[in-house]
């Protein structure tokens, strides 16, 4: 047990707490700000995904980083413009949408990364390069805080700029305000002359982006390469983090935070003494836990003001 | 009325689906056909193996029945739950579980043949339900999404898994991480000499047979889809929503999990999945090119699992990997989901037709 | 009326809409507003007040007539072009978002800017400038969730207001107000009035009329049968013509023989989610072999009255007992087990399974039961036969018993949910609103069901809006008006249109002595 507190209390696992909480926080922006606006987005495992290995691969082949970090959010976008076709023109479910795009993704990536490189397990091939590692100047010198909060990659940074930026747009902009009214009342948008399809298209369209910020940050800083199937559900996580965060952005930082906490656990804990797969299950029991929470709770509101019969 | 010209608009109806269905396929293998020109050096050689590959030896179509089996008891899994209108993933932990179910029995006790694999086929269905029960239970209970606890438990399960093959199934002399290997009695025979078709093959067709007559000839069946059709109607009718819900996922899980347990006991001689083998997901997939309807199951499991093996033996003979088919796949499933995909030309179509039914009364 | 078109700032002019399922909403309405008045526009469920209005909103297009705006003809083909020309428009349902505040509310669509930033003071600014110069009293960052009903509709007025509305679209403004707010919602229509702005007012209370508007038109069954001074009406003028007979469809009907109790309400009490009470201490009896009408406007508690007598609202005060069997811990389908039938008020949503075949949606209420289930399975072949006989003897027109539900014609689908109500002979059945938008071939047919399921002994309670109908159909009756029963006629015979409009309007009211009639088992 001491084992287990001390690892929990250390400055590097606070440090990995960060490094961990990343993906599933730019997930879980990008499931926010569909949400707002009415929109399921279940794709955002396959979206991370495809830009995971797009990031990669651009990286290699015009050997910057930056271009592939363009690369995967082109990618993003691109998916979030194919899910807004076929659920918005189309009208299939975007429930069923998301779950192709999910099925794709696993599979359409091997297909990729084995025509590109002739491996089907990861990229090691490709010469790919990494965002960079940021020291922040004054906080880095602070002892303990410092060596948590400095010293991230770059895409980390974005992350929890991201919070602040998609709190600005939602809550501060004519564009966020339009998004929340079509998520509330799309009758009443429609009422005043507000495109409800275009909205919608503009929200799948920076959710795609978030996204594939978030895989391009899998395989180009959390690790150095992409791997088959890397995301691991961090996209489904972040669906029950965004629940949880009860739909504001700082909300979903907290609770992207417990998650990112309960994968460096899921981590950390691998080296001591108990079957590794019960410390693996760790996020995502912890996820099943808060989606009933988060029901529990909303039902008892919906009760208080009784709605459900 | 009635005659040659004009048709009942259902009958156009029903002809429309089945032209889109054509279509939505077409359009996937076209794009699939683009993929291999710019993936292969040698296109026309990959194609070939592709399209070709699965009927050139009796050992191929072999391949293409033994996947057909688990293509098969997933797609049914999921029409069941899709009947429904829950999006309940944890078909594919069930499946997984069912497998790792009739493992246990077919390692752990000691039976009489037949009534072995019988008891281990049973196990694995019900390991299956377990799984499939928490995200129904979750949903009927507390309105939780059924879509995120499933997807979260399909993890769980293959952890629990995991440690159950590890810690309490491992052969230490086997070389991998397998279980001990299963005695006859509990195994399903290959029925087709030279290749790894075997008794599952009759379980599914019974599978698909009974899951048909369940869904469209039983008082639950009937419930199961009224719910999932308008659930105000049921509720209005006196139907037991929230019990048919669950229903419908014990059914779905049972399903799953006997395909898992179906898929271990035919084609292995050990327990050895490491990582969730995917024939859940396949479901959703083949229900939804089967309109969820069992009677079209058969065809569509056949027809995926055509592809794959043609993908397969692609990826062998060339250099084209064989997930190309996940890319077809996914193309298949936003058209045939998309309800206003070709709409037009339908709506063309019923006007012209009730305009020759006008010329033809007049 | 050509004399004074200058002053008309609004004029509709052969306005004819056909919905897609055929039903004739509006059929060449002429109305015509004058600038500066609170016009009314009333009329009974169903006369084609809300189409001819959605027509002038853009919400739905007219198959013929034009509109002309001061004088100049307009095309209006949806609401953002309707507000650039001026109209605007407060919907019985609010179209806000509840979570954002009233000055979010207000501007959505023309949100102010600061660079490229949302600029909610300006927001505040505009929403004080809105309300101060219309006399409101409005909090702009109070959030619209908090605010009572009666302020919510003010936003919606002054969001009108603030978009440059000079003509105003009001419908049932009162519906869902206390009298107070009646009373302030007066005072600030009567304040727009005085700055030059036109009001159109829909409303069924002609206490109020009287009380606010100018002018009134007048439109029955999708016809404009007259417009005039309100000042040259009385009530009773109105309430005649509003409701007025015409199609009166000949049904045999032998006199009522009522026997024993088999509905007993007592004491019944209700609120909705707001928490506003909807129905206030009702009690009454309904005996085998009557058909038992309930009559009124619309939204005067009778669908929840409706839904508690169906199980499908289970929380209310008071008692309900079918053949002495109290419902209200119930499930439906031990409600439905006592021999209990409901044609629903609103069939696509209640009533059918679309996608579903004509057949199985006509066993949905009995598809468990023993005589339907053999060893498992279905009997395919009596489900089947009972079908073809049921096809056949409620004159469903269709292409045979597996033809999806959703390609049948609305007379059709209501053939079907009346079939599967009425085939299992129930003892107490609930029809409400049978023959809603439904063509005049079916409806005479489902009326006839009606009287002949009452010979056969059910006791039947008739919801309906449609005056004749519940008139024609009702061996008795009692008239609903806020929640409460206003007037109890144990025979129909002797009710004149006149008396009922007079009742359904709220301007009578029978004394507690008369009303208690009602209740026949004390």
């Amino acid at each position: 047990m001491n084992a287990v507190m001390a690892t929990i209390f250390s400055a590097s696992f606070l440090f990995s707490v960060i490094r961990l909480t990343t993906p599933i926080l730019l997930a879980a922006l990008a499931a926010l700000i569909t949400d707002r606006a009415g929109v399921m987005n279940i794709g955002l495992e396959g979206i991370m995904l495809c830009s995971a290995l797009a990031g990669v691969v651009a990286s290699a082949a015009f050997h910057s980083a930056f271009l592939g970090l363009i690369f995967a959010i082109i990618t993003g976008v691109v998916f979030g413009l194919i899910m807004a076709y076929s659920a918005l023109n189309l009208k299939a479910d975007i429930i069923l949408v998301g779950i192709a795009i999910n099925l794709m993704a696993s599979g359409g990536t091997i297909f990729v990364l084995y025509s590109i490189c002739g491996d089907k397990g990861n990229s090691t091939s490709l010469k790919s390069l990494t965002m960079p590692s940021i020291n922040i100047p004054v906080i880095g010198n602070i002892p303990v805080l410092g060596s948590i909060l400095s010293g991230h990659n770059l895409l980390t940074y974005i992350a929890f700029l991201s919070v602040f930026l998609i709190w600005l747009l939602l809550y501060k902009t004519p564009l966020g305000l339009r998004i929340r009214v079509v998520g509330e009342n799309p009758n009443a948008a429609e009422s005043v002359g507000i495109n409800v399809r275009k909205i919608q298209y503009i929200v799948l369209i920076i959710s795609g982006v978030l996204a594939s910020i978030g895989g391009a940050y899998m395989s180009m800083g959390y690790m150095d390469k992409f791997s088959r199937d890397m995301v691991a559900g961090r996209g489904f996580i972040a669906l029950a983090a965004e629940a949880l965060g009860t739909g504001t952005p700082v909300g979903i930082m907290g609770s992207s935070l417990i998650f990112g906490a309960a994968d460096a656990l899921a981590t950390n804990l691998q080296v001591l003494n108990i079957p590794v797969q019960f410390v693996q299950m760790i996020p995502y029991a912890l996820t099943i836990v808060g989606l009933i929470v988060y029901s529990v709770m909303r039902n008892r509101k919906e009760k208080k003001i009784g709605i459900s019969k | 009325m009635k005659n040659k010209q004009s048709y009942s608009s259902k009958t156009i109806e029903n002809r429309f689906e089945i032209f889109r269905v054509i279509v939505a396929i077409g359009i996937s293998l076209l794009v699939a056909l683009l993929l291999i020109m710019f993936a292969s050096k040698q296109p026309l050689n990959a194609l070939k193996w592709f399209l070709a590959g699965p009927i050139m030896t009796m050992r191929n179509f072999g391949n293409v029945l033994e996947l057909f089996i688990p293509l098969t008891f997933g797609g049914l899994s999921i029409a069941v739950m899709f009947q429904c209108n829950q999006f309940n993933m944890a078909a594919e932990g069930s499946f997984f579980l069912g497998g790792l179910g009739a493992a246990m029995i077919a390692v752990g006790v000691k039976m009489p043949s037949v009534i072995h694999a019988v008891v281990a086929l049973l196990a694995g269905a019900l390991f299956g339900v377990v799984l499939c029960l928490i995200p129904a239970i979750l949903k009927v209970k507390w309105k939780a999404n059924e879509v995120v606890s499933s997807l979260m438990l399909n993890y769980i399960a293959l952890f629990f898994g995991s440690y159950i093959l590890q810690y309490m199934l491992m052969d230490p002399d086997a070389g991998y991480i397998a279980s001990h290997s299963f005695p006859k009695s509990a195994r399903l025979a290959v029925i087709i000499p030279k290749t790894g078709v075997h008794m599952g093959i009759f379980i599914a067709i019974v599978m698909v047979v009974l899951t048909y007559l369940f869904l469209y000839r039983t008082k639950w069946g009937y419930a199961i889809r009224i719910t999932g059709q308008n659930e105000n109607f049921a509720k209005y009718s006196g139907i037991g929503v929230g019990s048919t819900i669950i229903l419908s996922q014990i059914a779905g899980g049972a399903l799953a999990g006997m395909g898992g347990a179906t898929q271990v006991l035919g084609m292995y001689t050990r327990f050895s999945w490491v990582s969730l083998p995917g024939y859940g997901f396949d479901g959703i997939i083949i229900s939804i090119l089967a309109k969820n309807n069992p009677k079209f199951i058969p065809l569509a499991a056949f027809f995926l699992a055509y592809l794959r093996v043609g993908a397969d033996i692609m990826s062998r003979r060339s250099d084209v990997a064989p997930e190309v088919v996940s890319i077809i796949q996914a193309i298949i499933v936003v058209l045939i989901a998309g309800k206003m995909f070709l709409d037009t030309y339908k709506h063309k179509m019923i006007v012209k037709n009730s305009q020759r039914q006008v010329k033809e009364e007049a | 009326m050509a004399e004074n078109v200058a002053d008309n700032v609004l004029v509709m002019e052969n306005i004819t809409k056909v919905y897609p399922n055929g039903f004739v909403a509006n059929k060449n309405v002429n109305f015509s507003v004058r600038k500066g008045e609170i016009h009314a526009l009333v009329g009974e469920n169903g006369a084609g007040k809300s189409t001819l209005m959605k027509v002038l909103f853009g919400i739905e297009t007219p198959d013929s007539g034009r509109i002309l705006l001061n004088g100049k003809e307009v095309q209006i083909h949806n609401p953002s072009s309707a507000i650039k020309y001026g109209i605007g428009m407060v919907h019985q349902h609010f179209m806000l978002a509840p979570s954002l505040t009233v000055a979010e509310n207000m501007v959505m669509g023309i949100e102010p800017k600061n660079m490229f930033l949302f600029d909610f003071a300006k927001a505040v600014q505009m929403t004080e400038d809105v309300a101060k110069k219309y006399n409101f009293d409005i909090d702009p960052k109070a959030h619209v969730k908090d605010l009572p009903v009666g302020q919510k509709q003010k936003v919606e007025i002054l969001k009108a207001l603030m978009r440059g509305a000079q003509i105003l679209i009001l419908d049932e403004p009162t519906a869902v107000l206390t009298p107070q707010e009646t009373t302030e919602l007066f005072v600030q229509l009567k304040e727009l009035k005085k700055q030059g702005h036109t009001i159109i007012f829909i409303s069924h209370k002609l206490r109020e009329i009287k009380e606010i508007c100018d002018r009134i038109t007048i439109l029955r069954d999708g016809r404009s049968v007259g417009e005039a001074d309100v000042k040259e009406l009385s009530e009773q003028d109105i309430s005649n013509s509003m409701v007025g007979r015409n199609v009166v469809l000949d049904i045999q009907k032998t006199e009522a023989h009522p026997a024993e109790n088999i509905l007993s309400v007592r004491e019944l009490s209700a609120v909705n989610k707001f928490g506003k009470t909807i129905l206030n201490n009702v009690s009454f009896d309904v005996r085998r072999g009557e058909i038992f009408g309930i009559a009124g406007v619309e939204g005067n508690g009778q669908s929840e009255l409706a839904e508690i007598l169906t199980g499908l609202r289970p929380y209310f005060n008071g008692s309900v007992k079918i053949k002495g069997v109290e419902i209200q811990n119930l499930s439906i389908r031990k409600i439905r087990e006592l021999k209990t039938s409901h044609v629903p008020e609103d069939r696509m949503t209640f009533g059918i399974a679309g996608d579903v075949s004509i057949k199985e949606n006509l066993i949905s209420d009995r598809f468990y039961k023993k005589e339907y289930n053999h060893s498992g399975l279905q009997k395919a072949k009596m489900i089947n036969e009972e079908a073809d006989r049921n096809i056949k003897e409620y004159l469903v027109k269709c292409d045979g018993r597996e033809q999806p539900i959703r390609m049948l014609s609305g007379g059709n689908i209501q053939k079907v949910v009346v079939a599967r109500e009425f085939s299992s002979n129930p003892d107490f059945i609930l029809v409400d609103q049978p023959t809603r938008g439904i063509d005049v071939g079916a409806t005479e047919f489902v009326r006839k069901q009606i009287v002949k399921l009452r010979d056969q002994g059910s006791a039947i309670v008739l919801i309906s809006a449609d005056l004749n109908e519940v008139m024609e159909l009702s061996d008795s009756l009692i008239v609903m008006y806020e929640g409460e029963i206003v007037a109890y006629f144990p025979d129909t015979k002797n009710i004149t249109e006149k008396e009922m409009g007079e009742y359904m309007l709220g301007i009578k009211k029978m004394s507690p002595e008369e009303i208690g009639d009602v209740i026949h088992e004390k």
